[in-house]
């Protein structure tokens, strides 16, 4: 049937044919632009290139910057990707909502500090307990695994979450107190220094070989990372991976088509309990303690905020999305920083957002023409509108003088100014069309003064958590299945 | 010796009684069809020889054992295989790897010798690719090699319904169980289907067990019929006797008023 083309068309696919119309969908799911020509080329890089690519940046980092900034940026960063890629396996590969996740990465750095610091008084080394240690997170992976293998979705994400709060509690009273449980054999012990923490870690000893300065823990895990992103590259292609993946789309079919999805599902678990109780000894020696306050929620929201903006079940992604919730917000602590990225962003969602590109135009034509002849006539009537100046902020400042409008005690107008911006936003969300370009224009200049004159001075407080939020929402609206991420079909 | 046979077998959801002392068998190289009205039973036996609802009483026997109370992929293990009515692929998958994630259980290449990618674990990637490859290839043009990259979504209705067929064929099962093979399917496509059955037997060598509602492809395709109504087996035989069988009119056209006693 699939000859039944045009007669006297020889050659080349019929219209209606299916594979016509494969062409016809690959046409019009092909990405155009600038991100289309992006994600073409990455595609074409073999993967060790990839690698190369995405790591080659971190191998670069500690030889242009100080030991405080290496510890900040680049070590805090390869440890989130590190758990980041754990939690991928779990929830983007087998689609287990694990919120417990983060009790592993403790788990990890405690039981590392039982073996080997000064407040135990044993002092294996690291090649022994490091081994250890991953297996027993594994073995703690299956066990929780084993009592919520039943539970589906938001289910098990109670009980998981639940397990996170009793490693937190545990944690914070197993200090030998008195209230404290009297173990077999042992009797009372000071496990893990209760709510101070268990301190003196001992620093990873490799066959006597000490992990001391930053930068060798530093190259230490990024090496790691490389190593574990290689392996589970190898594992999501075969039929493990290619298991996980069934499942996660839908568990029956899967186990009518062979697979043992429980057996599967702990296995997820256990991978990525150990990649986090391997990312926890890590931590914990580089910090040379381990205390309750490093697990808990925020710490869990943090990596499942990479794992989805990286895009789930990307391996790659994930160091980018590390790189975004970890950087991003140190980066945004000084103004000039800050005001680049704040006007970046603005101009970048309106290039990725607004069609047709015309319209692009006239907001950004009309906002600039629109500030200049509002600074001229309020310069004219109101001297002290237009008397403020801007801090620093280069080329750039000086040309925004001429700009926005900076009163010389902006306080109240600011804080009115960024009520009426945010009501203004909403109004955006109510008109469609031309009337949301035009509206658009002083609303962007609204935002732009609200800046200027209130959110620069606190941009190393709450400013630059805000700016991050907005950016995640534009990053999300834009790329909304991860910067990585391939669109997935829920339901066809 | 019956390739399946069915001893008995009976299951209820609470006081509703779906399968009531149901025997049926499929002998090798046979392809059975199973009819019936809608809620007659038929996806439940289906469900109950894949091992996804358990019997309440009565034996399922393939080749010799009972696998009643087997997990599903242990069954599937065991060499039985079904598609969906409902169609349930991997949809964000690619066609291939649809194909591919179906031989987990045949194949043996452990976590660890997957990430070392140690030479046995790569000797049994290219095979199960090959595999899938060969298995895709008995749907000719369909589903062709351009397909094979391209994700299980973007396919059109009836090429879901092959994916789905190639995907249990590449469990290695010797019972293939299809639940409405041509349930959405235009006349052409229905035809082609029912040719397809007949390839499975003759060229692959699959004794089938099928539910249709399309009397055309009952037909075309069977070389027994069994007719279920509220679980109960009501007719079996050659198409022309069950479909002329009076209690199989009764069940899909209801008894002639006129015939009812006073």
């Amino acid at each position: 049937m699939s000859e039944g083309g045009v007669p006297g068309v020889p050659g080349g696919p019929k219209v209606g044919v299916d594979q016509w119309v494969a062409e016809a969908e690959e046409r019009r799911e092909a990405r155009t632009g600038l991100t289309g020509a992006v994600a073409r080329a990455w595609e074409r890089v073999p993967p060790p290139g990839r690698l190369a690519l995405l790591l080659g940046p971190f191998a670069i980092f500690p030889f242009v910057t100080n030991e405080g900034n290496l510890f900040r940026y680049g070590l805090i960063t390869i440890v989130y990707a590190l758990l980041a890629i754990g939690l991928n396996v779990v929830v983007g590969f087998a689609g287990l909502l694990d919120l417990g996740y983060v009790a592993f990465f403790g788990f990890g750095a405690y039981l590392y500090g039982i073996m080997a610091s000064g407040h135990s008084g044993h002092h294996l080394e690291a090649e022994i307990a490091i081994p250890i240690v991953v297996v027993s997170t594994s073995l703690l992976g299956l066990l929780l695994g084993l009592t919520s293998r039943r539970l589906l979705g938001d289910y098990l994400a109670i009980v998981t979450l639940f397990f996170l709060q009793a490693f937190v509690i545990f944690v914070n009273n197993a200090n030998g107190g008195l209230s404290d449980f009297s173990y077999p054999f042992v009797g009372r012990v000071d496990l893990t220094g209760g709510s101070n923490g268990l301190d003196q870690i001992d620093p990873l000893n490799f066959f006597g070989y000490h992990l001391t300065t930053t930068r060798q823990y530093y190259f230490y895990t990024l090496i790691s990372l490389a190593v574990v992103m290689t392996m589970l590259y190898f594992v999501n292609a075969s039929r493990t991976g290619r298991a996980w993946r069934a499942l996660r789309e839908d568990p029956l079919a899967a186990e009518a088509m062979s697979i043992p999805v429980n057996r599967l599902k702990l296995l997820a678990f256990m991978f990525g309990a150990g990649t986090a109780g391997f990312t926890g000894t890590i931590f914990g020696a580089v910090q040379s303690g381990a205390f309750p306050g490093d697990y808990d929620v925020g710490l869990l929201i943090t990596i499942y905020a990479i794992v989805i903006l990286g895009g789930l079940g990307s391996i790659g992604g994930v160091v980018v999305g590390a790189l975004l919730i970890n950087g991003a917000p140190e980066l945004l602590r000084s103004s000039s920083n800050a005001r680049f990225l704040f006007y970046g962003v603005i101009l970048l969602a309106l290039l990725i957002a607004m069609r047709p590109w015309y319209r692009t135009v006239v907001v950004l034509l009309g906002t600039v023409a629109f500030g200049f002849v509002l600074h001229l006539i309020v310069g004219a009537l109101w001297s002290r509108g237009t008397a403020g100046h801007i801090d620093g902020g280069g080329a750039l400042g000086r040309a925004l003088e001429h700009w926005v409008l900076l009163p010389t005690h902006p306080g109240r107008i600011a804080g009115w100014a960024y009520f009426g911006l945010i009501v203004a936003a909403l109004v955006l969300t109510l008109v469609h069309g031309w009337w949301r370009t035009i509206a658009l224009i002083p609303t962007l200049y609204l935002a732009s003064f609200v800046w200027e004159n209130k959110l620069v001075e606190q941009v190393s407080g709450a400013t630059r958590l805000i700016l991050l939020g907005a950016l995640l929402v534009v990053i999300m609206n834009v790329r909304p299945s991860g910067i990585f991420g391939t669109a997935r079909v829920e339901i066809a | 010796m019956p390739l399946l046979e069915l001893r008995d077998v009976s299951k209820a959801f609470g006081g509703l009684q779906v399968i009531d002392h149901l025997s049926l068998h499929v002998d090798e190289g046979e392809i059975v069809s199973v009819i019936g009205p809608n809620g007659a039973g038929k996806t439940t036996v289906f469900n109950l020889v894949t091992g996804i609802f358990h019997p309440d009483s009565g034996e399922i026997v393939f080749e010799g054992d009972d696998v009643s109370g087997l997990a599903p992929h242990a069954i599937t293990n065991r060499g039985i295989a079904r598609t969906f009515q409902t169609l349930r692929l991997f949809l964000n998958m690619t066609v291939l790897e649809n194909v591919m994630a179906a031989t987990y259980g045949h194949t043996s290449a452990t976590v660890v010798e997957s990430m070392l990618q140690l030479p046995r674990a790569r000797r049994e990637e290219r095979q199960i690719r090959k595999v899938a490859q060969e298995k895709l290839a008995f749907f000719g043009q369909r589903l062709a090699g351009y397909r094979h990259d391209q994700p299980a979504y973007s396919l059109s209705y009836a090429n879901r319904r092959r994916l789905e067929i190639a995907r249990a064929m590449a469990t290695n099962a010797r019972l293939l169980l299809l639940d409405e093979p041509a349930a959405g399917m235009n006349p052409n496509e229905t035809h082609e289907i029912t040719e397809l059955i007949g390839r499975l037997r003759e060229q692959a060598g699959y004794s089938i067990l099928v539910i249709e509602h399309d009397m055309h492809v009952v037909e075309g395709i069977s070389d027994r019929v069994i007719a279920l109504d509220h679980g109960v087996k009501i007719a079996e035989g050659s198409f022309d006797e069950v479909a002329t069988h009076p209690l199989v009119i009764e069940a899909y056209l209801g008894v002639r008023a006129e015939a009812e006693p006073l």
